[in-house]
C-alpha cells in the first residue's frame, strides 16, 4: 500500500533528487547536441563520413547502459562513483541518436531552397546557420524528443551504482521492501519525462512557427 | 555586357554541357535561352553566377572575368530566380524578399523598408508581408521571387524557367508583369525557358540552343521566325512560325477601309440602308462595338442588342502588329475586322487581304536593306 505520509517527510530528499535527476539527464542532452551538429552536418556532406559515423553510433546505442557505467571510470580515469561518468555516458547515447537525426533532418532540406540561398550570396556557414538548421529543427526536434526520455529513465540505472537521481528511490525502495518508495521514485520519473516531452512539443511548435501552415488561408 | 568567350563546362562525368559557347548578353535588354530539354541552358545560365564552374574560356560580367573575386560578393549582385520560386519555407514574405540587403548588411529596418517597396512593385498586397510562402499560391510565389531577386537593385537578373509551374492564364500574367517591370526598370536579363512561345514574347533577343550546348541561333525573335538558320531552329520554332511572325511586324501603314455601323437604337430600315454586303456593325454610344447585325435577318424592330452576333478581336491601330489585324479580319463573322482607337471605340475596317499585301511590302522592304 502506498503511504502517503512518506512523501511529506521525505520531502527534503525529493526534491534534491530531483533536481539531480534532471541535471544527469539534460546536461548530456545539451552536450550530445552540440557534439552532434557537426557531426551530422559531416555526415550529410559526405557519404563515407555517413558510412562510418551512421553505423559507429547505431553500434554505441546498443550498448548497455550499466556496462557504459561501469566501463568509464577506467576508461576516464574518474572514480565509479563519479556522476560525470553517468553524464558521459548520456552524452554518448545522446550523441549517437542525434548524428542520425541531424544527418537525416539536413538531407531533407530542399536542395532548390538550399541553392537558392548559395545563389544570393549566402557563404556556407551563415547558409547553415539561418537557412539549413533552422530548416531541419522539426525533425531534430522529433530527435531531441527521444533523447530527452530516454536519458531521464536512463539515469534512474545509475542508482544501481550509488549514484544520484530518482532512481536512488527505487533502488532503495526494493532494498528496504518499501512500496512508496518505489512507487515515488518511478511516478516522477514518468511525470518528468512527459513534462519534458510536451515542454519540448511546444518548444518546438514556437521556434518552427512555418510548419503546417500551408493548407490554412489559400 | 556578359560575355561568353568560347566558355566550356565539362562535368566530372564527362557530360559536355556547354561547348565553347560564344555569345554576347547586351545590357538592359532581356536575352532568352532557349532549346529542348538538356541542351545545355541551366548551366549556361548557372555559370554567370558560378553556380556552376566552367571549365574552359571566360565569362567577363562588364570587361572583368567572373572567377577573379569571390562567389558569393558576385552572387549578392545578381538576381536569381528559379522554377518553384526556392522560397525559404521558414520565412515571412517580407524576410524573404529581404535577404539580399540582408546579406550585404543593410540593417533590417532599411532592408524591410526595401522589401516593402518590392512588394509593391510587383503587385503583392501589403498583407502577405507576414505570411509564409506555403500560404501563397504558385503565382504569388513567383512573384515574391522576383521581389527577392530585385531586392538589392542589381543590374543584372538571372530567371531559370520562373514561371513553368504555373497554369496558362497566371503564366501570361507573370509574362506580362515582367515586361512592364522591365520597361521600368531596364535590367540586363537572362531568361531560361524551354517554350518557343514564351522566348519569342519575353525576348529582345534569343539564343537557341541544341543539345550539346551549341548555339544553334541568336537573333531578334521575328528574325528567327521568320529566317531559321536551318532545320533545326525551324523545327524548333514550330508550327505557325509565319503566322506568329507577323506579330513582329508593325502595322503602321495598314489601310483602315470605311465601316459601316449604327446605334444600338437603329430600325430596320436603318439597318438595311446602313449595311454593306449584308452587314453592320452596332455601336454603343460611346462608339464601342457591340455585335454585328446580318441583313437578312427578320428585322422588324429596332435592333435587340441582346440578339447580336458576337464580333471577332478587335484589332488596336495603335499597339497591336499585323499579327493582330490578321487575326481580328479573321475572326470576324463579316469578314471585315474592326479596328479600334486607344479608348476602344471603332475607327473603321481591316482586311485580310490588306493584311497579307502589307506583309509581302514590309518583306520587300527587308531584302532591300
Ligand atoms: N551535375 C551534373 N553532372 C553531370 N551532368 C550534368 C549535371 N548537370 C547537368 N548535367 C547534364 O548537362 C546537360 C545540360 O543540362 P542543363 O541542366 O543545363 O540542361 P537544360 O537545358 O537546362 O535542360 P532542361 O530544359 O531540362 O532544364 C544535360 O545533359 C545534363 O544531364
Ligand atoms: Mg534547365
Amino acid at each position: 500500500m502506498i503511504d502517503w505520509s512518506w512523501f511529506p517527510t521525505n520531502a527534503e530528499r525529493l526534491v534534491p533528487a530531483l533536481g539531480a535527476h534532471l541535471l544527469l539527464a539534460l546536461l548530456p542532452v545539451v552536450i550530445g547536441l552540440i557534439v552532434a551538429i557537426p557531426l551530422g552536418w559531416v555526415a550529410n556532406r559526405s557519404r563515407p563520413a555517413r558510412a562510418v559515423l551512421v553505423p559507429v553510433a547505431g553500434l554505441l546505442y546498443t550498448i548497455p547502459s550499466l556496462v557504459l557505467f561501469i566501463l568509464l571510470p577506467g576508461i576516464l580515469g574518474t572514480q565509479i562513483l563519479d556522476p560525470v561518468n553517468v553524464v558521459v555516458a548520456l552524452s554518448v547515447y545522446t550523441v549517437a541518436l542525434l548524428v542520425r537525426s541531424v544527418a537525416d533532418a539536413l538531407a531533407a532540406v530542399p536542395g532548390m531552397v538550399v541553392a537558392a540561398a548559395t545563389a544570393m550570396g549566402y557563404r556556407p556557414a551563415r547558409r547553415f546557420a539561418q537557412v539549413e538548421l533552422p530548416l531541419s529543427l522539426p525533425v531534430l526536434i522529433a530527435g531531441l524528443r527521444v533523447a530527452t526520455v530516454t536519458n531521464i529513465s536512463l539515469v534512474s540505472v545509475g542508482a544501481l551504482i550509488g549514484i544520484g537521481g530518482l532512481g536512488y528511490f527505487i533502488t532503495d525502495g526494493f532494498g528496504r521492501g518499501n512500496t512508496t518508495s518505489i512507487f515515488a521514485g518511478v511516478i516522477l520519473i514518468v511525470v518528468l519525462a512527459l513534462v519534458f516531452d510536451a515542454l519540448l512539443v511546444l518548444i518546438g511548435r514556437l521556434v518552427t512557427p512555418w510548419v503546417g501552415v500551408g493548407r490554412k488561408a489559400r | 555586357m556578359i560575355e561568353f568567350r568560347g566558355v566550356t563546362k565539362r562535368f566530372p562525368d564527362g557530360t559536355v554541357a556547354v561547348d565553347a559557347l560564344d555569345l554576347a548578353v547586351e545590357d538592359g535588354k532581356i536575352t532568352v535561352f532557349v532549346g529542348p530539354s538538356g541542351c545545355g541552358k541551366t548551366t549556361s545560365l548557372r555559370m554567370i553566377n558560378r553556380m556552376v564552374e566552367l571549365t574552359g574560356g571566360t565569362i567577363l560580367i562588364d570587361g572583368s572575368d567572373i572567377m577573379a573575386g569571390d562567389a558569393a560578393q558576385l552572387r549578392r549582385g545578381i538576381g536569381y530566380v528559379i522554377q518553384q520560386s526556392g522560397l525559404f519555407p521558414h520565412r515571412s514574405i517580407l524576410d524573404n524578399v529581404a535577404t539580399v540587403p540582408l546579406l550585404l548588411g543593410w540593417g533590417k529596418r532599411k532592408a524591410r523598408e526595401r522589401a516593402t517597396e518590392l512588394m509593391e512593385l510587383v503587385g503583392l498586397s501589403p498583407e502577405m508581408a507576414q505570411r509564409y510562402p506555403a500560404q501563397l499560391s504558385g503565382g504569388q510565389q513567383q512573384r515574391v521571387g522576383v521581389a527577392r531577386a530585385l531586392a538589392a537593385d542589381p543590374p543584372i537578373l538571372l530567371m531559370d524557367e520562373p514561371f513553368s509551374a504555373v497554369d496558362p492564364v497566371v503564366r501570361e500574367n507573370l509574362q506580362d508583369e515582367l515586361l512592364r517591370l522591365q520597361s521600368e526598370l531596364g535590367k540586363t536579363i537572362v531568361f531560361v525557358t524551354h517554350d518557343i512561345d514564351e522566348a519569342v514574347k519575353l525576348g529582345d533577343k534569343v539564343a537557341v540552343f541544341r543539345t550539346g550546348g551549341l548555339l544553334a541561333q541568336y537573333d531578334e525573335p521575328g528574325h528567327l521566325l521568320a529566317r531559321p538558320a536551318d532545320d533545326f531552329v525551324d523545327g524548333f520554332v514550330g508550327r505557325d512560325r509565319g503566322y506568329r511572325g507577323l506579330g513582329f511586324l508593325s502595322a503602321n501603314g495598314l489601310p483602315v477601309g470605311e465601316l459601316s455601323t449604327v446605334g444600338s437604337g437603329a430600325t430596320g430600315d436603318q439597318v438595311r440602308e446602313a449595311a454593306r454586303d449584308g452587314w453592320t456593325l452596332v455601336v454603343s454610344d460611346a462608339g464601342h462595338p457591340l455585335g454585328w447585325v446580318q441583313v437578312g435577318q427578320a428585322l422588324s424592330g429596332p435592333v435587340d442588342t441582346d440578339a447580336l452576333i458576337a464580333g471577332g478581336s478587335l484589332y488596336d491601330t495603335e499597339a497591336d502588329s499585323l499579327r493582330g489585324a490578321l487575326d481580328a479580319a479573321l475572326s470576324s463573322p463579316s469578314g471585315l475586322g474592326v479596328a479600334v482607337d486607344a479608348s476602344g471605340a471603332v475607327v473603321g475596317s481591316v482586311r485580310a487581304a490588306d493584311v497579307l499585301a502589307a506583309l509581302a511590302t514590309a518583306r520587300r522592304d527587308e531584302a532591300a536593306a
